[in-house]
């Protein structure tokens, strides 16, 4: 391998004949340079898409902070080369490499990729072949660093099974730090071994809680393809590994890094919540990452200061799957407004509740009204809106867009999904009436400035979800569908964006695949499929090649409603979310029911019995959950201090 | 207070260009907590003008910005320190001034800019000797650039060899104008020496204003 001073060199020579080459240097504020020979375990962090969009994953700041504040660790950075640069390490004999030190990735100890979405599963293949690192776990010896995973495209690891040789199942604060105590007892002294055992190192590993070891574990199928078992091959493996979750957010990361080129979120991010208890159907992160743990205002506020000091930053973010839900939002954003007014900031909040008062809350945040106001409809019709548990009525709607005209806004975005088994073309033209309904209203005050942007993506029944027994639309279907919204949304003043109806094929695929489909991604890389989420770099030609290849029908993945009692490929990862509880939903879906926010009324989904010590540890407001009852103590509980 | 700030730019910055070079003296300036002043209107922009955009690739010793703030605050090395600890690696603030907020914009006042350049595979010395005579003799130097054609030798002020630097490897020094619609390019002439730039590695050392404000580094 070449030390970082040979990989400089070369670098020098490459950087001014690619696009972008800040993308490959390093130097930013904020980047966390330790001693290479001082750390006995050095990590690599992995985002496989480019840097212009890794950089500002919360995620991943949020490990690189944990292992960086430990003496006896390192954590550095590596992104997906683009295309052109990739072509030039190649031709130059360049190794992928960290951007801090300059060290090629095979120096590192442990490679720690995060798999927030599928389509990145062939640029982590690309990324370990440009690091010449063998792709296949089964090839690797006590030499090669150790190939780990975490994010939610994980929940179901099955088709990454055979390059990761560990995933971290869940959130990934604490875990990672007894991963790193795991991986140092089996370290080496030897020179160029990294680990004594190897196969011992993956056997401890699983029995770190949320640990999973693929290759710990044997699956069985039957005849008509379905999983017929999964079992763990050594006692070290459980035969269900549990997703871990924290039991109080630790303060959130502040020092962010802060790039030296434009990039996709130039921002701060402050998470305010994690989890959520709306319960719409077709929502992974929702059931993935329950119980709803909130921070406090003050935390909150505190941290976005800090963050703003440390970085400069023009725009801060709060971030949660739903920010209306956040118990205190109205005192969040009051104190928000309140400490940042008249210093240049841009506040953004997403995901609001379609009502009056989520206008109220943008107007206190924001001193201009740029941009456009977002609201996520989803559906367009009450039966499609009972199915999806996401259920807003029209006049709600057209109430909170007349609001958002009214108090200046020009455009706004509209998000819907189609694509669900059981949605009809009437209920997809509603989905052109509601925008044009929208459209009216904005038209009514505003006249010609009103514009609408309808973004329609398609819905893939997501692992852990209570969709997971549901097929997916053919291209046919969408294609359909997509073709009615093009033909009706003529108008100028609406703007329409729908997914590749390949694209959306593709993430079904990859995120309902099992154990087979590793060599259908392996395949499709051989044949050049990289970067899957960039439509202009898509290969789908690739993918069906390589289904062909290994004697595999796509449609199994995607076009079959499973069986009640189907064995899913991640049956034996858990979200803590029961299977039954998941099932019960989808058939309530079935009927139209609806189920409220399991605030106001807890489903016993699961989370409470796995997590119970952590909830009775961190009891009263933070959890969302109900208090779980404290086992009888022997001794009676201090008695109050008088004040 | 309009702040003036000599700085060098060096190492993984000389990937940044013209525009992010802005962006990172907005939030330099963030970080220190200093008060930058903003335009009026609707889109409020911070007040900073750079002197001259440095291409991508190029380090410099020479770069200078303008940035206003709301208070007035003196220029001393306490502030220089404070501005240094918040900007990223490779950027090195020199020297710091105040100057009177009616002065004359930067890049009006630009004239030339002085490179230095060190070649990492060059020609033999005769021959590199030879091209640079070649140059410097040719009435005109007809070149395309982005579809236009143009002349580069009148924008070449001067060129020269300077002595190899510590590893032997040969050395250029060239002025170039710099003017409102006549600015000679160090990749320009280079390709006029038939010498890809990614073999050189060039830095700006100097630029020349209006004889009021010139920040030429002499010896
Ligand atoms: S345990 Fe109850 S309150 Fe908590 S997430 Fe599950 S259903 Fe909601």
């Amino acid at each position: 391998m070449l030390t970082p001073k040979e990989i400089e060199a070369r670098l020098e020579r490459v950087l001014l004949q690619v696009q972008k080459p800040g993308r490959y240097v390093g130097g930013e504020f904020n980047a966390i340079h330790k001693d290479w020979a001082q750390a006995r375990t050095r990590v690599a962090l992995i985002f496989p898409d480019i840097y212009d969009i890794g950089v500002s994953n919360v995620g991943l700041k949020i490990l690189y902070d944990q292992i960086n504040q430990r003496p006896d660790a390192l954590a550095e950075r590596a992104y997906a080369p683009w295309v052109d640069m990739e072509e030039k390490m190649r031709a130059h004999g360049i190794p992928l490499y960290a951007l801090e030190s300059k060290h090629p990735l095979a120096d590192f100890d442990i490679l720690g990729f995060t798999l927030p979405y599928e389509t990145l599963y062939t640029n982590a293949l690309n990324i370990l072949d440009l690091a010449g690192i063998p792709l296949r776990s089964a090839e690797r010896d006590e030499t090669h660093p150790l190939v780990i995973a975490g994010g939610h495209a994980t929940m179901n690891p099955e088709p990454m099974h055979a390059f990761i040789d560990a995933f971290a199942i869940g959130e990934g604060e604490e875990i990672i730090h007894e991963i790193i105590e795991a991986v140092q007892r089996r370290q080496s002294d030897a020179k160029g071994r990294k680990f004594s055992d190897r196969a011992a190192l993956l056997r401890d590993l699983a029995r770190v809680p949320g640990v999973y070891v693929p290759s710990l574990y044997e699956v069985t199928y039957h005849e008509d393809g379905t999983v017929a078992g999964i079992t763990p091959r050594v006692p070290e493996a459980p035969p269900k590994v549990i997703k871990r979750i924290v039991g109080k957010l630790p303060p959130p990361p502040t020092r962010f890094i802060v790039p030296n080129i434009d990039i996709v979120h130039n921002r701060v991010s402050v998470e305010i919540m994690r989890g959520c208890t709306r319960g719409c159907r077709f929502c992974q992160a929702g059931m993935i990452t329950r119980p709803v743990r909130e921070r406090s205002v003050e935390e909150i506020v505190q941290a976005a200061e800090e963050a703003v000091a440390a970085t400069g930053f023009e725009e801060l973010a709060l971030l949660s799957l739903s920010s209306s839900d956040y118990s205190h939002i109205l005192e969040l954003v009051e104190a928000v407004g309140e400490r940042f007014r008249g210093r240049h900031l841009t506040v953004s909040l997403p995901s609001l509740r379609i009502e009056t008062v989520s206008v109220e809350l943008m107007e206190r945040l924001k001193e201009r009204r740029s941009g456009g106001f977002t609201l996520a409809p989803e559906a367009a019709t009450e039966r499609m809106r009972r199915i999806i548990n996401k259920y807003i009525p029209d006049e709600q709607i057209l109430e909170t867009a007349r609001e958002i005209y009214r108090r200046g806004w020009t455009t706004i975005k509209l998000y819907f999904m189609i694509g669900h088994p059981s949605e009809t073309l009437e209920d997809v033209q509603a989905i052109a009436d509601l925008c044009k309904r929208v459209l009216a209203e904005g038209r009514k005050v505003l006249g010609g400035k009103a514009k609408v942007h309808a973004g329609v993506s398609t819905f893939v029944p997501k692992p852990h979800t209570p969709f997971q027994w549901a097929p997916c639309d053919t291209v046919e279907q969408i294609t359909a569908k997509q073709d009615l919204l093009k033909r009706t949304l003529r108008d100028r003043a609406i703007k329409l964006s729908w997914t590749d109806p390949e694209e959306t094929m593709l993430e079904a695929w990859l995120s309902r695949g099992d154990r087979r489909m590793a060599g259908v991604v392996y395949s499709a890389w051989k044949r050049g499929a990289r970067f899957d989420a960039w439509g202009d770099q898509r290969r789908h030609q690739a993918w069906l090649e390589a289904f062909a290849e290994h004697g595999l029908d796509p449609a199994f993945y995607t076009h079959r409603a499973r069986r009640a009692d189907e064995i899913f490929p991640w049956e034996h990862i858990s979200a803590a979310v029961r299977k039954e509880y998941l099932f019960q939903d989808y058939r309530q879906s079935m009927e139209g029911k609806i189920r409220i926010d399991c605030r106001q009324q807890c489903y016993a989904c699961g989370i409470l019995p796995t997590f119970a010590d952590l909830r009775r540890a961190n009891p009263g407001e933070i959890w969302k959950c109900p208090e779980v009852k404290t086992p009888k103590r022997k001794v009676a509980p201090k008695a109050e201090v008088a004040a | 207070m309009r702040l003036r700030l000599t700085f060098a730019k060096q190492g993984a910055l000389r990937y940044t260009g013209h525009l992010d070079v802005q962006r990172i003296w907005e939030r330099t300036v963030r970080r220190a907590g200093l008060p930058l002043a903003y335009t009026h209107g609707f889109r409020p922009r911070p007040k900073i003008q750079l002197a001259s955009a440095l291409p991508l690739g190029f380090a410099s010793r020479a770069e200078i910005v303008d940035v206003w703030l709301e208070e007035d605050l003196s220029p001393d090395e306490a502030l220089r320190a404070r501005l240094q600890e918040n900007a990223p690696p490779g950027l090195e603030i020199l020297r710091l001034e105040r100057v009177d907020d009616r002065a004359p914009a930067l890049q009006n006042q630009l004239r030339a800019a002085e490179y230095e350049v060190t070649l990492l595979d060059a020609p033999p010395e005769p021959e590199l000797d030879r091209r640079v005579r070649a140059v410097l003799e040719a009435g005109s130097l007809p070149r395309t650039r982005r579809g236009k054609t143009y002349d580069l030798r009148p924008l070449i002020e001067s060129l020269r060899l300077l002595p190899p630097d510590a590893q032997g490897r040969p050395r250029l020094a060239m002025r170039l104008a710099a003017r409102e619609g006549a600015t000679g390019r160090p990749d320009e002439v280079l390709a006029a020496l038939s010498i890809p730039l990614h073999a050189a590695r060039v830095e700006r050392v100097g630029l020349i204003f209006e004889p009021q404000i010139n920040t030429e580094e002499h010896g």
